[in-house]
């Protein structure tokens, strides 16, 4: 056990450090320079972009670049290029504004689709099993941003409620409870969105997770021994359905910071994602790769907990 | 010996149960047949790549038949089925049909005939980024599954250190210590030309047995390399890297392949793995067949069935990402219409025209369920262990 976790921590950070070197390597050799982003304007004088290569060591060769930015991350001194605030300031802020939406998906996502999948599992063949496949595969291929202007409109026409942002501008001194409600009218949508791929997935696999332990021996012998169905369903088959999912609690962590560009862009919601997609458009370097880094450690960590709850889950397991 | 042979006539006189003659194909549509959404989904995919064939035929050229930049200001946001006013057309501005079909977008261009482009070049893209995909990983998933216990020694990976490392300062401007490592690695590499020769093999001095000795495997390696592969946000990766690269079609194509290739290669290994153990493997071998013609004549037919699956469900998600790309404005660049593009220039106008927004979504949405469904179809039925449950 404890030499598992030795060797896993080391083949993580050695993952890490490979993937700090690609994705260096991917922003750096990437024709074009972010000095050059935007040649035309006046203020963009010849001495004031070697200041500005200079205080960002862009002027140095490659690797000591490299050295020197995650030196400045490791210890929190790194700043962002377009407006030199602290890069792990700006994502704190975001990601504060972000984990609402996260929390609020993955609720619904874990509270729907159980209940669907275990149920069209137990009924399989049915009406209810083959339309509820055949929904999960359709909010499974919907374009995301399709499906947002969908929802808008149906939202905005059916209860002229307004969506867009985190809560209606301007909207200071109304009573506590309108507020609240303000807010939670803008965060369904965003968190709906995020979720409708999540449910789909999740059900088809608890659906097909169900179906593999109901054609186990010993459910067949807990039904022939004249168990009522539903303690089969449920207390046999189910317990035993559930353990690979106790190991996804692992796996969403890098949810967390993903946010998805996309749904944040056309809510202006302005989390993680939004800040990403900024982030490659004025080419701030430090915060695209800032959040790649902290995504590929949640990865990590989030695999390496899954593994541990894998094994701490099921006796079986020993390595 | 003699009597064996009577036996056997007398075996082959009896009418006993014998093998179904059914070939594989009949065999397929059999189990296709039964599930009715993967026939839709089938049904859907000819008819997609037949309007796509159609699409890059009758759009492209100097003079198409269908023309999809011809701009129009005079008949902007027309809804769909309208009759084009004919009094304020010059004769070669009047659409092929006679008829806006899907109406005109905010610039007078014949939505129809973008839709056609558009079916060409989404799902030029889906095809072809899946294949680099399937490619990459098949290779990959095949060296990791047949060669997988092949060590590899200290000094291959020094040396491949050496020549990448060098490559990269050679790049980035350093030409001395870039050029010097540069020529190390090659020199190594090349370094068995005469080395044999000369000393032959006795020359095992401590450094030398510290260079030959095995470090990895190359299953190791290949599968941390997934690894690291999977750690990347793979939507922000690959927009940021469209993002820095020049806008064009082709860049589009090359790296959604390169990021999508780590679930092909682990199915392929893992087939691989369970392949490499059977006896026409140990046949071949024992042939003398060479090992690549073993892995890609032999093996690789073998294992196509997952393959195959998450190629097609791989074109969906390459669709999808496609379009993606282009609703944020990174997509293919503006001479070709995609679907995607369609659709993010008509999103200011869904008040007033909202075909714009429709009619492109929900072709991507029929067409992404197509080969979804007809995937998962696919993997029911080339998957003897689920074809029971279903």
């Amino acid at each position: 056990m404890l030499s598992f976790i030795g060797r896993s921590i080391i083949q993580k950070i050695i993952t890490l450090f490979f993937v700090m070197v690609i994705s260096f390597l991917i922003i750096h050799l990437a024709p074009g320079e972010p000095s050059q982003v935007d040649p035309l304007n006046p203020k963009f004088t010849p001495e004031m972009v070697e200041r500005f290569r200079e205080a960002f060591h862009l002027d140095k060769p490659l690797h000591v670049q490299f050295v020197y930015f995650y030196r400045d991350l490791f210890t929190g001194k790194t700043v962002s290029w377009k407006d030199n605030e602290p890069v792990l300031k700006k994502i704190g802020e975001r990601f504060l504004n972000s984990l609402p939406l996260f929390i609020v998906g993955t609720i619904l996502t874990w509270t729907l689709a159980f209940p669907i999948g275990i149920r069209s599992a137990i009924a399989r063949g049915g009406v209810y099993d083959r339309s509820a496949t055949f929904v999960s595969y359709l909010l499974y291929s919907i374009p995301g941003f399709f499906f947002a202007y969908i929802l808008i409109l149906l939202v905005v026409n059916a209860f002229h409620v307004p969506v867009i942002g985190m809560k209606t501008f301007g909207f200071g001194d109304v009573s506590v409870l309108r507020a609240v409600m303000d807010r939670v009218w803008h965060l369904l949508l965003p968190s709906v969105l995020g979720a409708t791929v999540g449910i789909a997935v999740l059900s088809r696999y608890v659906r097909s997770q169900m179906l593999e332990v109901e054609s186990q021996d010993y459910v067949r012998t807990a039904r022939a021994k004249g168990l009522p169905s539903e303690q089969v369903h449920y207390k046999h088959a189910l317990r035993n359905a559930l353990l690979p999912f106790v190991t996804m609690f692992g796996l969403i962590l890098p949810g967390l910071i993903g946010g998805s560009v996309i749904i944040e862009s056309i809510f202006s919601w302005p989390g993680m994602g939004r800040m990403a997609f900024e982030a490659i458009l004025a080419r701030d370097y430090p915060i695209i790769l800032s959040v790649n880094f902290i995504s590929a450690v949640l990865v990590l960590i989030g695999t390496f907990i899954s593994d541990l709850l894998y094994m701490v889950v099921d006796p079986r397991i020993h390595l | 010996m003699k009597t064996d042979q009577k036996n056997f006539v007398q075996k082959k006189d009896i009418e006993g149960p014998s093998a179904p003659q059914e070939s594989r194909w009949q065999e397929f549509w059999r189990l296709l047949r039964r599930n009715r959404l993967a026939v839709a989904g089938l049904i859907i995919f000819v008819a997609f790549f037949f309007i796509a064939l159609a699409g890059l035929v009758l759009t492209s050229g100097t003079s198409p038949v269908f023309d999809p930049a011809m701009v129009r200001l005079q008949e902007k946001l027309r809804p769909p089925l309208s009759e084009p006013r004919l009094e304020d057309l010059r004769p070669e501005e009047v659409p092929t049909l006679g008829i806006y079909l899907l109406g005109t977008d905010d610039l007078g261009r014949d939505v129809f005939s973008r839709m056609l482009q558009g079916a060409w070049v989404s799902s030029t893209v889906g095809f072809v980024a899946v294949g680099i995909a399937v490619l990459i990983g098949i290779c990959m998933g095949g060296i990791s599954g047949y060669f997988g216990r092949n060590p590899v020694r200290v000094d291959h990976i020094l040396v491949a250190f050496c020549v990448v490392v060098g490559g990269g300062l050679l790049l980035a401007g350093a030409p001395f210590s870039g050029g010097v490592l540069l020529l190390i690695g090659c020199a190594y590499i090349l370094s068995p030309l005469w080395w044999r020769k000369a000393w032959g093999r006795q020359s095992a001095t401590r450094v030398m047995r510290f260079l030959y000795k095995d470090a990895l495997s190359i299953d190791t390696l290949i599968m941390r390399l997934v690894d690291i592969m999977l750690c990347f946000p793979v939507f922000f990766l690959i927009l940021t890297v469209v993002a820095l690269l020049p806008a064009s079609m082709y860049n589009i194509m090359i790296v959604i392949g390169l990021t999508s290739w780590m679930g092909t290669t682990r199915f392929v290994r893992a087939e691989l793995l369970s392949l490499r153990e059977q006896d026409f493997v140990t046949a071949a071998k024992a042939l003398g067949v060479s090992d690549w013609r073993i892995i890609f004549r032999h093996m690789i037919p073998n294992a196509m069935a997952p393959v195959l699956v998450s190629a097609t469900i791989g074109i969906a998600s390459a669709i999808l990402i496609e379009a993606g790309l282009s609703f944020l404005g990174f997509g293919v660049p503006p001479p070709h219409a995609t679907w995607g593009n369609i659709l993010s220039d008509g999103k200011r106008f869904i008040f007033d025209a909202p075909w714009l927004t429709f009619i492109p979504g929900f072709a991507i949405l029929i067409v992404v369920l197509a080969f979804n469904l007809f995937g998962e179809g696919l993997r029911d039925i080339l998957n003897p262990k689920l074809r029971e449950r279903y």
